[in-house]
């Protein structure tokens, strides 16, 4: 894969970060990507990010699992091997639903988390590139890519960040 | 989502912490070397784990009967043992998923902690299971897997092969749930390591960067996954009473056994997340984040639960005499006034006199008072166990089958195993993961932080005063 050219700000405060990037916005500037700390609220919806589908994802594991239990189950006691418990009807529903239940739970789970590190490009293994070391501990981010940005769109972001009191301006080949 | 901060509200960090501070307080603990109070408590600990493995071989080895179980007694301390555990597992999910969906930010300081005590004590529980049918090499038996017997399957219909599923799933969801939320702080550790730690961690972390779309993932699935793991954790203590609820046993034949293992279940949980966190805040040092108000939400729970069983106890009680039935009648008697009465008493006063103590602020907001309750609940919901399985099977239906059961040193030393393999654990814990979720606090920081909101307040701070709208979760 090709190299990046990344022009990275760095921010002190989460609420300093919101006015940044909805100025931002305003300005029709190409955000590549923010990162922060932890999640910092009200920013989804100015970086148009849509709500996640992963719950929808979350739903369809669970019914395979509850799909794959109950007919399991109703197949090794009607058709495979059907045995009488306490004088219970071979196909003996409420039976099932303990059953049933925790492995669409399990299914859903497994799924989900499964989905999310998919999607997320992470997993057990995987180095991504880092932009500052204290992204993770108390600085807020606004990366633009400008690998292949004139260098008055570069100018452009430079004065951003100092309209916007960025504390710390950076490029990182990524 | 907003909400407006209440100004009586008690900070829930203290200390006028920002950010970095918040980091550097909590990777603190794994990054120095350890100190000489863990490095004794981790040698006790692996003491005891080691006296529970020579004692599970030594079960293997010459079989059951090392243990005292007889015809009539067939569930002693292991199950009892069993369930004890598996109930303590059940205050890290309460904390973790069920206080997220209620918005709960109290739960920011202990969730980590607890959903780690959760995933190690149901690891303790599973043992016993596993080692109580004897012959412990045909134990995959359990699983209903396709075999050359016909295949012949497992019983779907029996409660104790819902347990196992129950029992499996929840302990893959919390490990899933306890690992996610693990991975942004793994990433904080990551960043501030060198050398081999650096490469440690950056294999913990899976490549976590805090970028902002991953944050709103990391958020929907936190939702998802709480909102699954609160039923989930209702249905595996619902399923362990099934294990007795279903038998025809007077004394277990009830319809109340659900909710009042389960209110149990977080009863006795939340006695452990205490006794560990009293000593966890004061050994790393922690008391800025797990602080007295922390402590006293908990010992609210402690009240709260511990009445919903005393009331189940009466009940019981109660509908024993007005069944009519004499057997069920003399199952109670026997309980409170037979040979092992004593166990009776000691869950009594446990369970339910001594949280009533909690009724009082001052009691409730003492260290050294929730330290000890702490320790009587954990004792009074080992003697619940006990009185329900071995007190009931002591008296059945046939006078001649009567007999008495006290557990050998070899039930002993199982015991005080799982108690070596669970602090074993928790301390290994402490040394490799932040005790508190770091990213959780810093997100609560604006709104529970001692300089934005309660009485030091810095008032006149734009944006920040108590009683302001703030964006939260």
């Amino acid at each position: 894969m090709k190299n990046k050219e990344v022009l990275f700000g760095l921010y002190d405060d989460e609420e300093i970060l919101l006015k940044a990037v909805k100025e931002a916005r305003d300005h029709h500037l190409d955000i590549m990507d923010v990162f922060s700390p932890f999640p910092v609220h009200g920013l989804d919806p100015i970086l148009g990010l849509s709500e996640s589908r992963l719950h929808q994802a979350g739903f369809v594991y669970g019914m395979i699992g509850t799909l794959t239990a109950f007919l399991f189950m109703t197949w090794v006691f009607t058709r495979d091997w059907p045995i009488i418990f306490g004088g219970k009807p071979y196909w003996s529903v409420p039976a099932f639903i303990p059953i049933t239940f925790e492995l669409t739970v399990l299914f859903a789970s497994i799924g989900m988390v499964v989905t999310y590190y998919a999607v997320n490009g992470q997993g057990p293994g995987v180095t991504n590139p880092v932009l500052d070391d204290r992204i993770t501990d108390d600085k807020f981010c606004i990366a633009f890519d400008v690998s292949e940005s004139s260098s008055e769109t570069v100018e452009t972001y430079k004065n951003f960040f100092s309209q916007t009191s960025a504390s710390e301006v950076r490029t990182k080949t990524i | 989502m907003s909400a407006i901060v209440s100004p009586i509200r008690e900070p829930l960090i203290t200390g006028h912490k920002d950010y970095h501070q918040i980091t550097e307080d909590i990777c603190a603990p794994s990054e120095r070397t350890p100190s000489l109070s863990w490095v004794v408590a981790f040698m006790i600990s692996v003491a005891f784990l080691s006296l529970g493995m020579f004692c599970i071989l030594w079960t293997i080895w010459f079989g059951i009967g090392t243990w005292n179980l007889n015809r009539t007694i067939g569930w002693g301390w292991d199950i009892t043992n069993f369930v004890w555990w598996i109930g303590i597992g059940h205050a890290g999910t309460l904390i973790s998923a069920i206080l997220l969906l209620f918005r709960q930010k109290w739960r920011t300081g202990v969730n980590r902690a607890a959903e780690a005590m959760t995933i190690f004590a149901v690891l303790c529980a599973a043992l016993f299971p596993g080692i109580h049918v004897g012959r412990m090499w045909v134990v995959f038996y359990f699983f209903p897997y396709p075999n050359t017997r016909g295949p012949l399957w497992v019983n779907f219909n029996s409660p104790l092969l819902w347990d196992l599923f129950a029992i499996s799933t929840y302990f893959t969801v919390s490990l899933l749930f306890w690992y996610t939320g693990l991975v942004p702080d793994f990433a904080t550790l990551r960043d501030r390591a060198t050398g081999m730690r650096k490469k440690l961690y950056n294999f913990l972390s899976f490549g976590w960067t805090g970028a902002a779309k991953h944050w709103l993932r990391f958020e929907s699935l936190s939702l998802v996954l709480a909102g699954l793991a609160t039923p989930l954790v209702l249905s595996v203590h619902t399923i362990v009473s099934f294990d007795f609820a279903t038998s025809v046993i007077p004394g277990w034949h009830t319809t109340i056994f659900p909710p009042y293992f389960v209110a149990g279940a977080i009863f006795s949980g939340f006695a452990m997340v205490l006794t560990l966190m009293v000593i966890t805040r004061k050994i790393l040092k922690l008391e800025d984040y797990i602080t007295v108000e922390h402590i006293e939400s908990m010992n609210k729970v402690i009240l709260l639960t511990g009445t919903i069983v005393g009331v189940a106890y009466l009940t019981e009680l109660f509908i024993a005499w007005y069944s009519g039935y004499i057997y069920e009648q003399f199952a109670f008697l026997n309980r409170v006034q037979g040979i092992y009465w004593w166990s009776y008493v000691g869950m009594m006063s446990c369970n339910v006199l001594s949280p009533q103590l909690f009724w009082s602020r001052k009691l409730r907001r003492n260290i050294t008072v929730t330290f000890f309750m702490s320790i009587f609940v954990n004792i009074g919901m080992w003697f619940e166990r006990f009185v329900i399985i071995p007190t009931t099977l002591a008296r059945d239906y046939l006078p001649s089958s009567w007999s008495y059961y006290s557990p050998t040193w070899v039930e002993i030393g199982i015991f005080l195993g799982t108690l070596g393999i669970f602090f074993t654990l928790y301390l290994a814990f402490t040394r490799v993961a932040p005790v508190v979720a770091i990213a959780e606090v810093k997100s609560i920081l604006k709104t529970a932080g001692d300089q934005y909101t309660g009485k030091k307040a810095h008032h006149g701070h734009e944006g920040h005063q108590t009683g302001v709208k703030h964006e939260q979760h």
